[in-house]
């Protein structure tokens, strides 16, 4: 038994989490933005009326709300108990750190109504790997969450992440640049951004008090102040904002003309990078990230067009 | 309290524009100060107080020794770059206002031509965390900084790269007449301008200044001490500094909107408050031009026309010395030298004293900026 088995059978043992209220009981304006997310116009989740002459003789909330009435928010953190949360450290740690859903199977006991207020209990079930997959190396985690109104268990989840270690690039096999070139400056506040890029990720600051997003980072958040930066891993996918092509003068590591784009990320983000690959460049043009390993302690990321 | 009116430019001195000067840079400063005191009619006892840029290689002390200063009460140095140029006068017209100082020399002098050249990639930058987004992905350049700047510009209003020519062509036409100027009697065509070769698109050869050795030195001292000396003062009517929301040195990309310069719209709105004036009222505008697109982007900022619209409002002959705004009449940056914004101040006083080459027929206030892309300064500048 390796370490990652080891640490997934003791987690395991501890069986089912504490249980962990929602943040708000079942209620109707959640109700109403998650419908019209969805598109589902059945008036039993929001005409108070139509939903009297049903047979449910009143609201209910739609069964395959069960999981979002107990998310943490868009900030909150999964808390030391959480057997999922601890089995994602386990897996990171070990460099296996990307992450996929596979798998969500629920079941539905009863419809809730609002103002009910459920509470969540989740479990390890099973770790099983290491595998070889199209993403990379990975283990897949399987974990059990049980939804809770007092004691009668209400609904019910089997969920499966493949945690993958990413397959190596295209781009990473690329021959060392021959010439010097200019390398950044790292410090405590940027170097989790160039160990992303090492590990084949584009990693934006996320403020973890308020979840600003911010590039180029820094360690206090301007917005509320927290000191705790995190990250998120990007897409890697954008739009060219502005660029330049060089021609003038020589630049160390770069043959001219070269281009340089500032690009708009997905996530709403800008930043600087080569761009190679466009026959023609123009703002606008949608780009993804490309990783070139310069040596053992700077890999770049750059971009290419994207279809 | 305002400094506006305290404290007035009292001389200027300079030292030829070269491309080799010969000499070393300290060199370079001592004779530049000691020509603005000769100016002046001071002598180096008079002096007090000395302000440079950080960027300066020469120390207030090394120039105190070499100009025979014995004692100073107040030195001070500016960051960020030409952006510095106008503040160094601010620092002096602060220090003269509160009695620091009672004379305060700014210079600026250096062998950017035949020494180190900052149109070169700086490899040494590159070992600045801020830097470390930009240059690493080979953005080293302040031309190629101020390109993307421009491209951005020209995709939301438009504006082309013959617009930005016409600014380089007005300045090269005032230098043509300058007998001081690097390009004295070498004027350009808009052709000429859109043949010659890319730097950094959209940016060509000609939308970039030159790169000069040399020196210059503005003597400050009170507006009423000004008046007993030998030249006509130019009352320094205000002095701002500014920097903007999420600023960074030539890479400010993060902002919402990369078109205009907010840094220098906080330097306007100081400089017509402490004046008490507005852009209708300035006869001549010194800008600071080392990238042609900043000066169009600066006419906006500064309120001269609406957001966007720089190309219209330059291209009926506005900049023409009998325009509605002449603009550089020494030939600016482009055409004059690259003394790192410090020759465009120099300039303003000789319009105000009537000794422009180039003058403009009753100059009463006279508009100077410092350095774009960067935290930035600027002055209004006006008779006694």
């Amino acid at each position: 038994m390796n370490e990652i088995e080891k640490e997934a059978a003791r987690i395991a043992e501890q069986g089912e989490s504490p249980r962990r209220l929602a943040r708000d009981p079942v209620n109707l304006p959640m109700i109403r933005n998650w419908v019209e997310a969805i598109g589902d116009t059945n008036p039993v989740y929001t005409d108070p009326e139509a939903a009297a002459k049903s047979v449910h003789e009143g609201l209910v909330a739609p069964p395959a709300m069960a999981q979002v009435w107990t998310m943490y928010g868009l900030n909150g953190q999964r808390g030391g108990d959480d057997p999922l949360g601890a089995m994602m450290t386990v897996l990171d740690d070990a460099g296996f750190t990307s992450v996929v859903a596979t798998n969500s199977d629920q079941t539905y006991h009863r419809y809730l109504r609002p103002d009910e207020h459920v509470a969540v209990t989740t479990r390890l079930e099973d770790v099983t790997g290491p595998k070889r997959t199209a993403l990379g190396e990975g283990w897949f985690v399987t974990t059990t969450s049980t939804w809770y109104v007092g004691d009668e268990v209400v609904a019910e989840m089997r969920f499966r992440v493949l945690k993958f270690r990413p397959a190596a690039k295209p781009a990473e096999a690329k021959p060392v640049v021959s010439t010097p070139v200019i390398k950044p400056a790292i410090n405590r506040d940027t170097e989790y951004f160039w160990e992303g890029t090492r590990a084949g990720e584009l990693r934006i600051q996320r403020c973890g008090g308020c979840g600003l997003l911010r590039h180029p980072p820094g360690p206090m958040c301007p917005e509320c102040g927290a000191t705790k930066p995190k990250y998120l891993v990007s897409e890697g996918r954008g739009e060219v904002y502005s660029y330049v092509v060089h021609h003038h003068p020589r630049v160390p590591g770069k043959e001219v003309p070269f281009v340089v784009a500032l690009v708009e990320l997905e996530e709403g983000v800008r930043m600087l990078g080569e761009l190679t690959g466009a026959a023609e460049v123009r703002v606008g043009l949608p780009v993804e990230v490309v990783f070139t390993k310069v040596d053992d302690e700077l890999t770049m990321p750059s971009w290419r067009p994207r279809a | 309290m305002s400094v506006s009116g305290k404290a007035a430019i009292a001389g200027i001195g300079a030292t030829e524009f070269s491309k080799e000067s010969g000499r070393s840079e300290l060199q370079l400063a001592a004779e530049a100060v000691r020509a603005a005191l000769a100016d002046a009619g001071l002598e180096p006892s008079d002096v007090d107080g000395l302000v440079t840029f950080t960027m300066d290689t020469n120390t207030e002390i090394a120039v105190a020794r070499e100009l025979g200063i014995e004692e100073l009460t107040f030195f001070s140095r500016v960051h960020y770059g030409g952006g510095a140029a106008c503040a160094t006068v601010q620092q002096a017209a602060m220090a003269v206002a509160t009695g620091m100082a009672e004379v305060v020399v700014c210079y600026r002098a250096f062998n950017e031509r035949s020494g180190h050249r900052f149109g070169q990639v700086q490899m040494a930058a590159a070992g600045n965390v801020d830097n470390s987004w930009s240059y690493p992905m080979g953005l080293g350049t302040p031309a190629a900084m101020v390109a993307m700047f421009a491209r951005r510009y020209m995709h939301e209003y438009g504006a082309t790269s013959e617009d930005f020519g016409r600014i380089a062509v007005i300045d090269r036409k005032h230098a043509a007449t300058n007998p001081n100027a690097w390009f004295h009697e070498r004027p350009i065509t808009l052709d000429d301008h859109q043949s010659s070769r890319w730097i950094a698109e959209p940016l060509r050869l000609l939308d970039c200044c030159q790169e000069s050795d040399g020196g210059v030195a503005l003597v400050v001292t009170s507006a009423e001490r000004a008046r007993s000396l030998r030249q006509s003062p130019a009352v320094i009517r205000a002095a701002a500094q500014g920097s903007g929301t999420d600023q960074y040195t030539m890479t400010s990309y993060y902002r919402d909107d990369l078109t205009g310069l907010p840094e220098m719209g906080t330097v306007a709105r100081g400089l017509w408050q402490q004046a008490g004036i507005g852009p209708s009222d300035v006869d001549v505008a010194v800008l600071y031009d080392h990238f042609t697109p900043f000066v169009l982007v600066q006419l906006e900022e500064l309120g001269f026309c609406p957001r966007g619209e720089a190309r219209h409002f330059i291209a009926g002959g506005a900049l023409e010395l009998d325009g509605e705004l002449p603009l550089n009449p020494h030939g600016g940056q482009l055409g004059e030298a690259y003394i790192h914004g410090m020759n465009g101040i120099a300039e303003a006083v000789r319009q105000l004293r009537g000794t422009a080459v180039n003058q403009v027929a009753g100059t009463d206030h006279v508009l100077v900026t410092a350095g774009t892309g960067v935290p930035t300064s600027g002055l209004v500048l006006g008779q006694v």
